[in-house]
């Protein structure tokens, strides 16, 4: 009887979280449909203009859509050598040591630091040097938000190559030692190529975490409603656009929004997908 | 411990003056071995588990390099080389080995598998010099006819006793002074074990054999001489048929008879 219970009390709890989740989707669908019925979906994704004045009212994603690509891909580019560097330490060369789970806890401790901290940072800290460095007069834009976001990303993408690194049998290690390998010959042609499919899939994940972050990346962007022109160019992210003008949109505008909200929970949840569908086909070892 | 001779009138290939091994101060696994071992025989090393055979034989290639805790000392010497002052990877190269359970990596084709050693080594060949590598160490493993049609594979689709013998052929295409084979066949069915048994008395016309086992009928058919080593230290070695005939030590005949293993 207990169990009996017990287990219907877990059915129900995980049947709300599913209708939470359609109610989600649905909320987003209903409320999005307004800009989409406007302009079509594709006329709604293809379209660059975001002009909120009430005469000439016209609103499109796309120069959201590709700032968020820029600072995404960008910022995934950044944090590659220094999260494989970091994974390499603690699921290699360190493997198991104490020296090594420090190093984690403190990666792992910059995954815990909350955006608008590095947001601050980014602000007062990093964008002073992005001026001194000459890359454009105020310091905002893709390249100031794309290099905080990969510092916010490296612990997403490292931990977890980290733990696929160290899954790589020993048995094969040691074979390829007993052929008169180095080191370093053995992390390149043995423990990279054999955790690869896993270490491709945790950087897919920190993409997803990159394209959906928020509050650091508003802070920084500049918040300009174009197509960026470059990694010097000031711009928003379909997140930053919602974050910065939800509070003061009605009507089309706020539907234009929440079909932006729409698009980057479609993008995101395509991305995970990947990185699951990536990480099936490491069940091979 | 007295040093253990066997001498068939040639010099010795390896040499091992008063070899030990430890993976914590104070304590040896393996205790002052001192033997020769000569030029295209099979020597196995028996011996009841945790005797210090593996660490032994993992010694003569250095492996115990990877894990800083482990010491060895004594002195090996390999055709003339103290092993133990050379550069570990020459090491390596000049000492092939074979483990326990096959171990082709999975994300090289079969005919990379062979070539790894070169592959790993950034040692670049011509597309004919690979071509005849493979296939000769292919063939002396008696694997070429089985896989000559497949070479593109993985090395993980072969069965078990497959991917042993093609790791003993990735050993071989770096052409070897000196075969270690630590249970080689203790993860393999009685077919494939077979299979490899004459393998080894195949390729001791060219190599050098020594092989760890647990299995004493193994040892027996085919080995030319035995190692029985007991908590560390080695207690006799000796010609196999001596041996399982009439063994010198007490401590022998009784693993030898079963009194213990």
């Amino acid at each position: 009887m207990k169990d009996k219970i017990f287990r219907l009390v877990l059915f129900v709890a995980a049947l709300v979280i599913l209708l939470l989740a359609a109610g989600i989707v649905y909320a987003l669908v209903n409320r999005s449909v307004e800009a989409f019925g406007e302009y079509g979906t594709w006329g709604f994704i293809s379209n660059a203009e975001w002009d909120p004045r009430s005469a000439t009212e016209e609103y499109g994603a796309l120069s959201f859509v590709m700032g968020t690509l820029y600072t995404a891909f960008f910022s995934l580019l950044l944090c590659i050598p220094f999260a494989l560097a970091v994974a390499l330490f603690n699921g290699e060369y360190f493997k198991g040591s104490g020296f090594s789970s420090f190093v984690s806890s403190i990666v792992d401790l910059l995954a815990g630091i909350p955006s608008i901290v590095y947001g601050l940072w980014g602000f007062y800290t990093v964008r002073p040097i992005v001026i001194e460095m000459g890359v454009n007069a105020q310091g905002f834009g893709i390249f100031l938000s794309s290099v905080v976001l990969s510092i916010m990303i490296i612990p997403y993408a490292s931990s977890l190559s980290a733990e696929f690194l160290s899954m790589v049998p020993n048995k094969l290690k040691e074979g390829a030692y007993s052929l008169g390998a180095t080191r370093l010959e053995v992390v390149r042609h043995i423990s990279l190529p054999t955790a690869a499919s896993g270490i491709v899939a945790s950087f897919i994940l920190a993409l997803g975490r990159a394209l959906g972050e928020t509050m650091a990346v508003t802070m920084l962007i500049g918040n300009t409603n174009r197509i960026p022109q470059g990694l010097r160019d000031t711009g928003n992210t379909m997140a930053s656009v919602i974050a910065n003008q939800f509070g003061e949109s009605d009507g089309l505008k706020l539907s234009a929004l929440i079909a932006i909200g729409l698009l980057l929970f479609i993008i995101t949840a395509l991305i995970n997908l990947a990185a699951k569908m990536v990480m099936k086909k490491l069940a091979r070892i | 411990m007295e040093s253990v001779k066997i001498t068939n009138g040639k010099s010795p290939i390896l040499q091992l003056k008063a070899v030990s091994g430890s993976y914590s101060p104070g304590s040896y696994a393996v205790n002052r071995v001192t033997t020769d071992i000569y030029a295209n025989t099979i020597t196995a090393i028996m011996g009841p588990s945790g005797c210090g055979k593996s660490t032994l034989l993992r010694a003569i290639n250095r492996m115990h390099d990877l894990y800083p805790h482990i010491k060895t000392t004594g002195e090996i010497i390999l055709k003339g080389k103290n092993v133990l002052a050379m550069d570990p990877m020459e090491v390596r190269r000049m000492a092939g080995m074979v483990f326990q359970q096959p171990n082709p990596f999975p994300t090289m084709s079969i005919y990379d598998n062979v070539l790894a050693g070169y592959k790993l080594n950034d040692i670049r060949l011509k597309k004919r010099e690979k071509d005849d590598i493979v296939e000769q160490s292919l063939q002396s493993v008696g694997l070429w006819d089985e896989v000559k049609e497949v070479m593109t594979k993985r090395g993980s689709f072969l069965s078990g006793g497959q991917q042993q013998r093609l790791c003993i052929a990735r050993a071989l295409a770096l052409n070897p002074e000196i075969l270690l084979m630590d249970e080689p066949t203790s993860a393999l069915d009685p077919i494939s074990t077979n299979k490899i048994e004459e393998l080894l008395l195949q390729l001791k016309e060219e190599f050098t054999i020594i092989i760890v086992t647990h299995n004493m009928s193994q040892a027996a058919r085919i080995s030319d001489n035995s190692m029985f080593m007991y908590l560390g230290e080695l207690v006799e070695h000796e010609n196999t048929t001596q041996m399982f005939t009439k063994p010198q030590n007490k401590r022998t005949e009784e693993y030898l008879t079963g009194v213990f293993g």
